[in-house]
């Protein structure tokens, strides 16, 4: 958060501003200072703190005044659902690319908005992995390891979580490439996949805590990012991160909200705070977070840190991402209906 | 202002004292603005999407089963409450033993501390690596992130309620009725059962209903505990959230309407046996 | 109290015994061990960590907000409940028993609904949502939000306070003063007021420990912003989520200091005004 940078009474400030403001029945900021927030999904707290601070620098060589960057973190379907409900977004930063379908659906944001930055503006990339005990005690290797009877897993709830749903198509790809694979098979592995599933939290972050903190489960399926941090949180002598032998390449895409920049007059500092993401300033802070950059340059210099694997896209497999949504996460959709056979 | 005379009947008895006007308005205006409005659009919010989509929605498994955890957990941990906290009435009112004072204070920790300190601190102590939960994880049984952790959580939010109604009934108990019971020749239980025990018993039901309650509404420090996995440890009000988070506002306000209807129906029965029961115990 | 020294009631010594060891039991396993684990939660990394915690400027911002938020809702809901017990408890009107029943709805509702009612009424898809839009009016992700929904929860607590306080109190003293030519203003701050001073505080002091801890309702009307709109219990649960397990037990424990003083307040005002106290229904 950049009230850090900017002192414990500046953030004072805000509250109080915030306050006056809002019981003035107003929705304008009152003091100067300019702002700009970022509603992003869990696990990019870490990202962003740094990206920002690094942006705010670039940008008071240039401007007058203070520049506060506000954060807001949760479960990415959730975080969408608050910016169509008038949280007001400068932009997103969320985990899939559907959640930001849905803020242009609302008519928040202009339905190209994927095409309107580099690499389906997605500044980084991501994928799925396990991670296990120390030694990985159930011997856990590939995707269908952790559908067997006996091994626990931890994963979010798709529902909720934009990290739960890649882990979930990719559990389905895995099954669907398997020889003999089809949409019958795949549907009973993620099921048994699923049955074996100990606790769902709402978001990434919840699943991470509950995996290392609580002690609960043999297998957590997590975004790589987050399986790094994990290891760097709780000790890479607790737990072991395993590359399956497939994944996905998971998107969490950045738009701006062009409804709420337009009324805010954040629109340029909104383009060039997504613009900056590409920077490869950025990019390396991504790299070093372990999220895949899309810089080639800066993917190459830590290309020892990200392990080659298979992966498949959701557009190639799944036809992309609101097929895959209206199939299985809309209501009634496959995934409903696996957890009430769970539940019987 | 007025003088008292006889009327015929209206809508308010006169009265000698002023403000009646500005008072009832403003508690009606406020009430309008803070209850009404808001309990009007949770009536009426679930019927936009059509009576098909509420009726899907309510028939849904993940529904019942998030009721039914809901309802259930909120039953078994008030009946837990009415036990232990019927022998703690008892204990605080009856007997005099050092630290009594201390405990007496304690019964309303949980309307003090904020339910999400209690959730956060109740998941520590019952995971598997937590003080408790390391007690029964070798043992196979894993209490937090189970429907058995809500139940924990629940008797916690719950347990002010039913000591707090038996108290002052216990302490206005008439002595004389006891020691005419001991005076007949009999026993200790016997008085206890056939005497106090009836005197006590709408107290009792009123606690129940009140812990009862609490606990159906409570979200802070059951979903920190709580699996949360559809079907078998999400509970009603976390569902609301869920739906919500899912753009589904027919979904999440036809939820929290169904809540609301049960516990009123619920509430409504519980306090129709407490008048029962109240009649016999003093006939 | 004459109840302890009965030779009637004389419960057999292992029988006093075993259910006063059982009440313990049940305190501690229940009550003292989640408290104590805040404390220990929090002081695990040593008293330095504990500290800095607080350094956070975000921390500094969630205390404050908090602080706002129940300096808003509390006065608020003191007024109502002074407005709607002067209304209720000294004056006879047709409805009356449905004023009450209302007044106590809130208590009934989970949190969670009481936050979903302001998304449905003022949220972007809400009834006002056009309207407030087109007035750029913000209310849902603002302060003002958090401020309605924790309003609708804490609602009913001053009122249920000073009712049965005020009905038992009756007329006559008012009435008198009328007479004696005092104005309603003099009349209220010379002759009620007085009466009910203990009351009234000892509800201020619950509805301001409910405003401070509420999770469920607030959650749902708050965008999580940091430093902006997370208030403590909110930030409690940002912290759990970023593995700062420490500072999150650390906030934890300040609202856990804060139910401790709320609990000792409480128990000198009973003990001073047990008489007072004891005329209203008790929860």
């Amino acid at each position: 958060m950049l009230c850090r940078q900017t002192g414990p009474w500046t953030s004072r400030r805000a509250v109080l501003g915030a306050a006056a403001a809002g019981l003035a029945g107003c929705g304008e900021r009152g003091p100067p200072a300019t702002r700009l927030l970022n509603v992003s999904y869990d696990p990019t707290r870490e990202l962003y703190e740094e990206i920002n601070a690094l942006f705010v620098e670039q940008w008071k060589q240039t401007h007058e005044g203070d520049l506060i960057l506000e954060m807001s973190h949760g479960g990415s379907g959730r975080q969408a659902r608050a910016v169509i409900d008038g949280l007001h977004a400068d932009v997103v930063t969320l985990a899939t690319p559907f959640d930001i379908d849905a803020i242009a659906q609302a008519g928040l944001t202009a339905p190209d908005w994927r095409s309107r930055l580099p690499n389906n503006s997605a500044p980084y990339t991501s994928t799925i992995v396990f991670v296990t005990r120390a030694g990985n005690p159930k011997a856990i290797r590939d995707w269908n390891d952790i559908a067997r009877d006996g091994v626990s897993v931890i994963t979010p709830n798709p529902k909720t979580s934009g990290g739960a749903r890649w882990n979930y198509l990719a559990a389905w790809a895995f099954a669907l490439r398997q020889p003999g694979g089809d949409e019958a098979r795949a549907r009973d592995f993620v099921r048994s996949l699923y049955r074996n599933v100990q606790v769902l939290d709402t978001g990434a972050r919840g699943s991470m805590t509950t995996f290392a903190q609580r002690g609960i489960g043999d297998v957590l399926i997590a975004w790589e990012n987050e399986a790094h941090l994990g290891l760097d949180e709780f000790g890479a002598v607790n737990l072991e991160i395993i590359y399956p032998s497939m994944s996905i390449v998971a998107e969490p895409a950045v738009a701006k909200v062009d409804a709420n920049t337009a009324r805010r007059g954040t629109d340029d500092l909104a383009d060039a705070y997504l613009r900056f993401l590409y920077d490869p300033s950025a990019q390396d802070v991504a790299a070093r977070r372990h999220f895949r950059p899309s810089d080639a340059q800066i993917l190459a210099q830590h290309r020892s840190e990200f392990p080659d694997l298979a992966m498949i896209t959701v557009d190639g497999v799944f036809g992309g991402w609101a097929e895959a949504h209206r199939i299985h996460f809309a209501d009634g959709g496959v995934f409903d209906q696996i957890s009430a056979e769970r539940g019987q | 202002m007025s003088v008292v005379a006889r009327r015929p009947w209206r809508l308010v008895e006169p009265s000698a004292l002023p403000g009646f006007g500005p008072a009832l308005g403003f508690t009606l205006a406020y009430l309008s603005f803070f209850v009404l409005l808001p309990l009007t659009a949770l009536v009426l919010r679930p019927w936009e999407a059509g009576f098909d989509h509420f009726w899907r929605v309510m028939t849904d498994d993940r529904t019942v089963d998030a009721l039914r955890l809901s309802f259930g957990a909120s039953f078994v941990a008030a009946c837990i409450n009415l036990v232990f906290g019927t022998i703690v009435a008892w204990v605080l009112v009856r007997y005099e033993f050092p630290g009594r004072r201390l405990l007496d204070a304690f019964v309303d920790l949980p309307f003090a501390l904020p339910t999400a300190v209690a959730g956060i601190s109740l998941a520590a102590i019952y995971a598997p690596n937590g003080v408790i939960g390391a007690l029964f994880d070798p043992h196979g049984i894993q209490i937090a992130y189970t429907p058995l952790g809500v139940m924990i959580a629940l008797v916690f939010v719950g347990f002010p309620f039913i000591v707090r109604s038996i108290q002052p009934v216990l302490e206005d108990l008439d002595v004389e009725a006891e020691e005419a019971a001991a005076t007949l020749g009999a026993g200790r239980f016997k008085t206890i059962v056939q005497v106090v025990a009836p005197a006590i018993l709408p107290a009792m039901l009123a606690g129940f209903s009140l812990s009862f309650a609490r606990a159906v509404g409570e979200y802070g420090s059951v979903i920190f505990i709580a699996g949360n996995i559809p079907n078998v440890s999400e509970i009603a009000p976390l569902l609301i959230v869920i739906r919500l988070e899912e753009f589904d506002y027919a979904g999440a306000a036809g939820v929290g309407l169904v809540m609301l209807a049960i516990s009123f129906v619920l509430l409504l029965f519980l306090n129709a046996l407490q008048g029962v029961v109240g009649r016999r115990g003093k006939a | 109290m004459s109840g302890r020294s009965s030779v009637a009631r004389r419960d057999p010594p292992w029988f006093a015994g075993a259910l006063i060891v059982l009440a313990v039991f049940y305190f501690v396993l229940v009550l003292f061990l989640p408290l104590v684990t805040v404390f220990l939660e929090a002081l695990r990394k040593g008293f330095t960590e504990y500290r800095v915690s607080f350094d956070d400027p975000d921390a500094i911002a969630a205390i404050q907000l908090t602080l706002l938020v129940a300096v808003i809702a509390v006065p608020l809901n003191t007024v109502f409940g002074l407005a709607a017990a002067w209304a209720v408890a000294k004056f006879e009107f047709w409805g009356k028993s449905a004023l009450v029943t209302l007044i106590d709805l809130p208590f009934s509702i989970s949190p969670v609904i009481s936050g979903l009612v302001f998304v449905l009424l003022y949220g972007a898809n809400g009834w006002f949502g056009p309207f407030l839009d087109e007035h750029n009016i913000q209310v849902i992700f603002t302060v003002t939000g958090l401020v309605l929904a924790t309003t609708l929860v804490t609602l009913p607590f001053v009122a249920r306070e000073l009712i049965p306080l005020m009905q038992a109190q009756g007329t006559d003293e008012e009435a008198a003063a009328a007479t004696l030519g005092a104005g309603p203003w003099r009349t209220f701050f010379l002759v009620t007021l007085p009466n009910i001073r203990w009351a009234l505080m000892y509800g201020v002091l619950l509805c301001t420990a409910r405003a401070m801890g509420e999770f469920g309702a607030v959650a749902v009307v708050s965008g999580l912003i940091r430093g902006e709109t997370a208030t403590m219990p909110l930030y409690i649960e940002i912290l759990y989520n970023e593995y700062n397990s420490v500072a999150a037990f650390a906030m934890a424990s300040l609202l856990a200091l804060f139910a401790l003083i709320t609990l000792a307040v409480k128990t000198a005002l009973e003990a001073q005004f047990a008489d007072e106290l004891a005329a209203q229904r008790i929860r």
